[in-house]
């Protein structure tokens, strides 16, 4: 083929193909999430002022249950016994943001906040407190029961050896907008 | 590269060839190469259909058919969805173009005698796709549920219902309910979604299957395959791949412009692309004090509406609008005249296709405004509406046109056809 | 031939582009020109301060977002301080306090949603509207209005504008069109001058309110068409390429 015509050919679908994904942006880009979805997941707050020590309250966020423990001095302690009876008691598998990967994870150790669904198929577990020995065994310290398959986790939401869940349940991103408000879905780094 | 060659083989030894489909069609299909502006318009009908179908389907994905939902739910694609609003104006920019590019194309049939033999088919394939067409933008401009949506159901539904005999059934049975309403929505959608757009893709396939056997017409109106080449190929012809695409591939560029002007810039085209109160939210009891369909119907429109009740009937009105787009079917035997193209016709019908255009662009453009745009007449016309008289007398101009055609293009005084094709 | 057919559909294409002269309401008052800017950013705050403040109390615009006032150049504190007048969330839409029902029993008629009013009835008609209203004792509001006569409507910016009687002055002598005339009856907290200033930015804000990508659109609008441009020199030129060949 004669080089001109090659030359021009090959501008010529260059230039098309271009256009060609310009034009495929904006339907693509039509199923990011809208508005509307943005407005319905955004960051909630929650007011903790009222919690008293060893009470758990549960908001919703994104469709999902949210828990807030206000932990007493016994809870902590129960979190540090337990370390040998969790599989990854250093939350070493990202199921947290930074400032929750640490000892109690959470930003103050007496307020703890995790996503409430087990990280095996997504049911939502139930508290059981330290009284509960008679349902989960004399050791039991305190901590969460998944009614599904039986997935146990502490008081840090740290999951137990030998349970079908494979991984600590999720922190949500969140921070303190004052002593007494907490929000949810975002942090300082704005998720 | 060797693989992907054994695999094209796998699937060549399979299926019918591809190659040979593409050589018959395309890099083999000979054209004729005096092909002018009037040509441009097929392909681009072609290419409004996809643009139609792709962003038809993104619609979809968000729009939602109930009546209690479906003017938030355009609402919330022009505003939520990220690049919704893109979208929905090339779906209404491509409504109005898609009639535009379709009446130029049926224009060239008319101008070149495209639908005399051995073409006929061609022609009726066409016009049973720009009566599907029209059914399919009245179906699609029922789901915003603005004013004009409802009322323009409502409107054109109950016209149905003069119908003798079975109309107000017939009506009922349209609607799915005694108004239009969540039912009619409902299933006006789903007949424009998939209903619709696949008869459409049949018939098109149709139509171009039947030109392709029997050849392409040209402006000169002569046939190229009675001149051959030592090659076997006609002599003025030349092979639609690559001549053809390339050409028709820069006025698809010139229409995108053109189209993207108007999706960009003027995506309401001052009330006639998108109308002023189709952002009302649909009102059953309050009717809009001036009823118009959007402006590719208004032609038919008018004759419908020149047409006085008889006996306490608009069922008159109905049949002559009926007639006027079912005797497009029969041009290909109403046109006596033993040459195609206007080139080398007489006088007499150059006047009447000129006359005719005119007025079908008036018969649009009457069919737009109420009655009482031009006032009224004096004494001597009883005082009537001078829109109305100059309605009739257009619409007798259409009707004459087509029912005299048998007797003036038999008496016109045709010149003679050249042998080869002028460039 | 063809130099007709090009002008005749060149012509509603021209016909959309360029300014229509002065039309009528439906009541035959003549519309004056809204003279908005959609790109005044101060102009259309101006105009959601006071549609927030004077509107959203009867009137709903279920489709706008709170958060979309970004668009005006605020921030999100900025709006949810000055503009969320009720305890709706920043990303929430402006949702009427008034039910409709009863908003049908108040006024005769439910008032309508604003979210795209703007296109409906056009800046033009608003612009009037919102500055001809005046008293009759013969409403049941009290008020009337030139522009929509027996409009359900009372006077909502009526503090600013103060109160006005309109005078029908037929023409009997050359029959032309009545002339109106207007008396200012009691002040109001702004002089006419500042007043019509409002109403242009309450209506600069309504026609925003009915399309807010409309700025956005012009933009992407413009590079798409150069992108065209330059694609169509390269197709152009390889059609004469290919057409060489052909005589």
């Amino acid at each position: 083929m004669d080089s001109t015509r090659r030359n021009l050919l090959v501008a010529t679908g260059a230039l098309s193909a271009v256009a060609g994904a310009a034009v495929a942006v904006p339907f693509a880009w039509s199923w990011w999430p809208s508005e509307r979805a943005k407005a319905a997941g955004a960051p909630v707050e929650a007011d903790i002022s009222k919690l008293s020590p060893g009470e758990m309250q549960i908001v919703e966020w994104r469709g999902k249950p949210v828990w807030i423990m206000r932990r007493t001095k016994e809870m902590l302690e129960a979190v540090k016994a337990a370390d040998d009876k969790v599989s990854d008691p250093k939350s070493e598998v990202d199921r947290q943001p930074d400032y929750a990967k640490n000892e109690y994870r959470s930003i103050k150790p007496e307020y703890l906040v995790l996503v409430g669904i087990c990280t095996h198929l997504g049911c939502s577990p139930q508290l059981k407190g330290a009284d509960a020995k008679g349902e989960m065994g004399a050791d039991w310290s305190g901590g969460f029961l998944c009614p599904c398959h039986g997935s146990k986790f502490d008081l840090a939401g740290r999951v137990y050896k030998g349970v079908p869940a494979p991984v600590n349940l999720d922190v949500p991103p969140y921070m303190y907008l004052s002593d007494g408000t907490i929000l949810i879905g975002e942090d300082k780094k704005g998720a | 590269m060797g693989r992907l060659m054994a695999l094209w083989d796998w699937f060549d030894a399979r299926m019918p060839s591809v190659a040979e489909e593409f050589r018959k069609h395309a890099a083999e299909y000979y054209a004729p190469k005096n092909f002018n502006f009037w040509y441009f318009f097929g392909a681009l009908s072609g290419i409004v259909l996809v643009i139609q179908i792709v962003s038809g389907i993104f619609l979809t994905m968000n729009y939602k058919p109930d009546a209690a939902l479906a003017f938030g739910s355009v609402e919330y694609i022009m505003r939520d969805v990220p690049g919704g609003w893109i979208i929905r104006y090339i779906h209404s920019t491509g409504a109005s173009a898609f009639f535009i590019v379709v009446y130029l194309h049926m224009f060239r049939g008319l101008l070149y005698g495209s639908y005399k033999q051995p073409r006929e088919l061609v022609w009726i394939f066409g016009v049973l796709i720009y009566l599907t067409l029209m059914g399919e933008a009245f179906f699609g401009y029922l789901l915003p549920w603005g004013q004009m949506s409802f009322w323009g159901a409502q409107v054109i539904v109950n016209l149905f219902g003069t119908i003798p005999f079975i109309g107000p059934d017939l009506a009922v049975w349209i609607r799915g309910d005694y108004v239009v309403g969540d039912a009619t929505l409902n299933r006006f959608f789903a007949l424009h979604v998939i209903a619709i757009p696949l008869v459409l893709l049949g018939l098109v396939a149709a139509h171009i299957l039947a030109l392709h056997d029997v050849g392409s017409n040209n402006p000169d109106g002569i046939d190229i395959k009675k001149l051959k080449g030592a090659d076997g190929h006609p002599l003025d012809g030349v092979p639609f791949h690559p001549y053809y695409t390339v050409k028709d591939f820069a006025g698809a560029v010139v229409f995108l412009a053109v189209f993207c002007f108007v999706l960009f810039f003027v995506p309401e085209m001052g009330g006639y692309f998108l109308e002023d109160n189709n952002f009302i939210p649909a009102d059953p009891l309050k009717t809009p004090s001036h009823i118009a369909p959007v402006w590719y119907f208004t032609p038919y429109y008018s004759i419908l509406r020149a047409v006085p009740p008889l006996f306490n009937s608009q069922f008159p009105g109905v049949l002559a609008m009926g007639v006027a787009t079912l005797i497009l079917f029969f041009l290909p035997w109403l046109d006596r005249a033993p040459v195609r193209s206007i080139r080398y016709r007489g006088p007499i019908y150059k006047t009447a296709l000129a006359v005719f255009v005119v007025a079908f662009l008036l018969l649009g453009y009457l069919g737009t405004e109420p009655v009482t745009v031009w006032g009224q007449a004096g004494a001597w016309l009883g005082h009537a509406d001078r829109a109305t008289v100059a309605a009739r007398v257009f619409s007798l101009i259409y009707f004459a046109f087509f029912f005299l055609m048998p007797w003036y293009t038999a008496i016109d005084k045709v010149k003679p056809v050249p042998e080869r094709v002028t460039m | 031939m063809k130099k007709l057919l090009a002008a005749a559909l060149l012509a509603p294409l021209l016909a959309a582009v360029t300014p229509l002269a002065a039309r009528a309401s439906e009541g035959g008052y003549r519309l004056d020109r809204a003279p908005i800017d959609p790109k005044d950013l101060v102009s259309l705050q101006a105009g959601a301060r006071t549609f927030v403040n004077y509107c959203l109390n009867c009137h709903g615009a279920q489709f706008m977002r709170y958060n979309r006032l970004g668009d005006l150049g605020l921030s999100e504190s900025q709006i949810r301080d000055n503009l969320v007048l009720t305890d709706a969330k920043v990303g929430e839409t402006m949702k009427v306090a008034l039910a409709a029902k009863d908003g049908k029993a108040m006024f005769g008629a439910a008032p309508p949603d604003l979210s795209v009013i703007g296109r409906s009835r056009g800046a033009d008609w608003l612009y009037t509207y919102l500055r001809t209203f005046y008293r009759d004792d013969n409403s049941p509001t009290g008020w009337n209005n030139a522009v929509f006569p027996q409009v359900a409507m009372p006077h909502a910016l009526w503090t600013l504008q103060g109160e006005r009687k309109l005078e029908l002055v037929e023409d009997k002598e050359h029959h032309g069109a009545p002339e109106y005339k207007w008396t200012q009856l009691s002040p109001g907290s702004q002089s006419e001058v500042q007043y019509d200033a409002t109403v242009r930015d309450l209506v600069n804000y309504l026609v925003y309110m009915g399309e807010p990508s409309a700025v956005n659109r012009k933009r992407v609008g413009i590079v798409v068409l150069f992108v065209l441009g330059v694609l169509f020199i390269f197709a152009y030129a390889l059609k004469k390429e290919y057409w060489k060949d052909v005589h």
